[in-house]
């Protein structure tokens, strides 16, 4: 089965860069499956999860907002910020939650708002992920912990 | 001549200063590695940042007339991002970038210039001058995040978009070498898809031609894309520009320290010459006075014999 090369890129740094079967994207207009020689394609993404499959294996990221271009041979995602399942803070994470939810709760002004949402939104995302990552775990790796 | 003692205490303080800029030197260094690796870090994205924008341009979507950050309009105001240093103690770091900046405002003939200063020294010293200023961003972290410089990109941003500045520009100071550094001014807006050369960005980017993949599916559409692109693109050149900066800033104040320091050791050797020689003098002078008590002594004896 060919595969298809897949940057995930963020300002701060390059977060990965490998050749994958295919990569499930959380895209504006609802989540795209891409597998190799795809047609070419440019989508602003949301906050979301992003998966890429390799063998049996499958790797998890948050990312929140950014464009991603789809090239026959290639993928490169752009997001605002992209972390791998392993690196999110669970207990952060729902800090956040926590704290966004609260301030939704004091109604802010609008622009507030919007802004409080969308860190909401992150912060779900992020809590989704990792917990994902904590059901994958075997048992005896769990152990060794 | 001073006594030995104070020479002594003198010597005393300039070793410690030496020993003081020694270690800022040495801090300044790995401030300047941490600065410089930031910014190589943001190379993969501008790469590809800048060759998604180019396939834009060259399907004719980023048409001058497709996003207002792309509108070339005639140049009546123009803002300056002017990115100095918060601290003082690196040589001619500010002074050469408020320089250049100065004589941008005055080439800019016709054209009025209103500043966005970065860090402390630039905004103080264009208040003195009586240059308007219409925001000023300074205790920038030590390394800063691209969430610390987003409200800087978001002034500029703004300010084009209302009409404020036709034309915005950032000064800031390039990282060249450890020991060379140039204050550098490269447009931000509106951005020009085809001219890579002239945007600030151009050294962390190569100018590949898009290789023609056929039409490109947008979705939605083309302009919401160019609408994600094109802030996040204005960021990244500010961020970049804010850490070359910083590079610039810490080799700065480590060739000054570096300086600092070997002038205190070549002090700290003529203070010891001219120790050596109170002391040697000091010891004359308390031979000649027990030489000649001995001597008076030894008249004296003779005298009541």
């Amino acid at each position: 089965m060919s595969t298809i090369k897949c940057d995930i890129v963020t300002v701060e740094r390059q977060v990965y860069s490998d050749e994958v079967d295919m990569v499930v994207a959380p895209g504006i207009m609802g989540t795209l499956g891409i597998l190799p020689r795809h047609a070419p394609l440019i989508t602003a993404l949301q906050e979301g999860e992003l998966r890429l499959k390799k063998g049996d294996e499958e790797e998890i990221f948050a990312v929140s907002g950014g464009y991603i271009e789809v090239r026959p041979d290639r993928v490169i995602i752009m997001a605002d910020t992209a972390e791998h399942a392993d690196e999110i803070d669970e207990a952060r994470a729902e800090a956040a939650r926590r704290r966004a939810e609260q301030l939704l709760k004091e109604k802010p002004p609008d622009i507030d708002r919007a802004a409080i949402e969308g860190a909401l939104r992150r912060s779900r995302v992020r809590l989704k992920v990792a917990r994902k990552r904590r059901r994958r775990a075997r048992p005896q790796e769990r152990i060794e912990e | 001549m001073a006594t030995a003692r104070e020479i002594k205490r003198r010597i005393r303080s300039v070793e410690n200063i030496g020993q003081i800029t020694r270690a800022m030197e040495a801090v300044a260094a790995s401030k300047m590695k941490r600065a410089q690796d930031q910014v190589l870090s943001t190379r993969a994205y501008a790469q590809k940042a800048w060759e998604v924008l180019t396939h834009l341009a060259s399907q004719r979507v980023a048409d001058e007339a497709m996003h207002p950050l792309l509108q070339i309009r005639p140049v009546n105001n123009i803002g300056l991002v002017l990115i100095t240093s918060d601290r003082g103690l690196c040589g001619a770091f500010n002074h050469n970038m408020i320089r250049r900046a100065l004589e941008f405002i005055e080439a800019a003939e016709g054209a009025t210039v209103q500043l966005i200063t970065v860090g402390r020294t630039g905004r103080n010293f264009m208040l003195r001058l009586g240059q308007p200023i219409v925001a000023e961003f300074s205790n920038l972290p030590a390394a800063p995040g691209l969430t610390d410089i987003t409200p800087i990109a978001r002034v500029a941003i703004n300010g084009f978009l209302n009409g404020q500045f036709d034309l915005v520009c950032l000064a800031y100071t390039d990282f060249i070498t450890t020991l060379t550094q140039r204050p550098a001014i490269k447009r931000l807006l509106p951005i020009r898809p085809m001219e890579l050369g002239t945007q600030a960005m151009a050294e962390y980017v190569e100018d590949v031609r898009p290789t023609p993949v056929g039409e490109y599916i947008y979705e939605p559409d083309p302009h919401t894309i160019l609408d994600e692109v094109l802030p996040r693109f204005t960021e990244l050149q500010v961020y970049q520009a804010v850490l070359e900066s910083i590079a610039s800033e810490h080799s700065a104040r480590m060739v000054a320290m570096r300086n600092a320091t070997e002038s205190a050791a070549e002090l700290v050797e003529e203070l010891t010459l001219s120790f050596n020689k109170a002391r040697q003098q000091a010891i004359t002078r308390e031979i000649m006075d027990i030489a000649g008590g001995a001597e008076a002594m030894a008249q004296a004896r003779a005298a009541a014999q």
